[in-house]
């Protein structure tokens, strides 16, 4: 019997199934998006030492644990391809890095925006914010080393490699704030350091969020791979002229 | 609404995270647009993909 990574690594299907499931993630992740953005500005107090800038954690928050997902996701996604040789798991760690970058880039700024009025200042060089900006580093390397290299497959592989060495900034950025003196609060415990009057509007707004980016990770995926069937074609198409003119030539 | 004497620091959070989410979708948009567009141009000059199904894209 087949499990389910088998039976999605035929593109074919997957562009199948994503036809279908795409709508319906989109639609849950701007339904969720709009009753958590109400409760994060309507139902929900101002924190009785932060004031009205608490309402920053309810993006600040979603951002940086993609920020993290995204990253995992991309190195579940390499091991697959170096390991298993999964057709689309290089699909999905190529589509997946300008999102997490993009996340990592939103949760820094929210993040600085956030530290000002809070620290009095927009930037420390502790461990969090600096491991999350190695992180964002990370990930432009990610994009840049794949678009230097012409070889799909080269650039596949070694992007790859580079993702997984990568993956050691996860447990120091997730750890950063008990193993270093930092500015930045200890990590959020959904159960213990949230108020519950914060708790609903943080745990919607990060499940939006993770909809939006399955949401946006399943198109680019799409995109992804009518890029490679074009590419392919127009492969095949040069190939068919050059044969053709091989045998006018004889 | 009233946010008190940091309003600024929250709207520009809101809107920095408003405007990058969007710009992702809309280039998403864009470039499944574009692709699409290029393969059925491939296809419309009778290249055919040895593995091609009708209708899926």
């Amino acid at each position: 019997m087949q499990t389910l990574t088998q039976r999605l690594a035929n593109p074919t299907r997957f562009m199948e199934l994503s036809a279908r499931l795409l709508p319906w993630i989109s639609a849950a992740a701007a339904v969720l998006l709009a009753y958590g953005l109400y409760l994060a500005f309507f139902a929900s107090p101002a924190d009785y030492q932060q004031g009205e800038t608490v309402r920053i954690m309810y993006i600040h928050v979603p951002c940086a644990w993609l920020a993290m997902m995204v990253y995992a996701l991309i190195a579940l996604s390499s091991f697959g391809l170096l390991v298993f040789r999964h057709p689309l798991a290089d699909v999905s760690a190529k589509a997946a890095a300008p999102l997490g970058a993009a996340f990592t880039f939103l949760a820094l700024l929210t993040g600085s925006l956030w530290g000002k009025p809070m620290w009095g200042t927009y930037w420390v060089w502790d461990a969090r914010l600096t491991s999350v900006l190695i992180l964002f580093f990370l990930y432009l390397g990610l994009i840049a080393l794949r678009s230097a290299l012409e070889d799909e497959s080269a650039a596949s592989k070694l992007t790859a490699i580079l993702a997984l060495v990568g993956v050691t900034i996860l447990p120091i950025i997730k750890f950063s704030v008990d193993w270093w003196n930092t500015l930045h609060q200890p990590s959020t415990d959904f159960t213990s350091t949230v108020d519950p009057s914060m708790r609903l509007p943080l745990l919607v707004m990060a499940v939006a969020f993770t909809l939006l980016f399955f949401a946006m990770h399943l198109k680019a995926m799409r995109n992804e791979i009518l890029r490679r069937r074009v590419k392919a074609l127009r492969t095949q198409a040069v190939a068919g002229r050059d044969r053709l003119a091989a045998q006018g030539a004889e | 609404m009233d946010l008190g004497p940091h309003a600024a620091f929250i709207w520009i959070s809101y809107a920095a995270v408003t405007v990058t989410v969007t710009g992702l979708i809309l280039w998403l948009i864009a470039d499944g647009r574009k692709q699409a567009a290029d393969l059925e141009a491939l296809e419309r000059q009778g290249v055919k993909r040895r593995s091609s199904s009708p209708g899926v894209r």
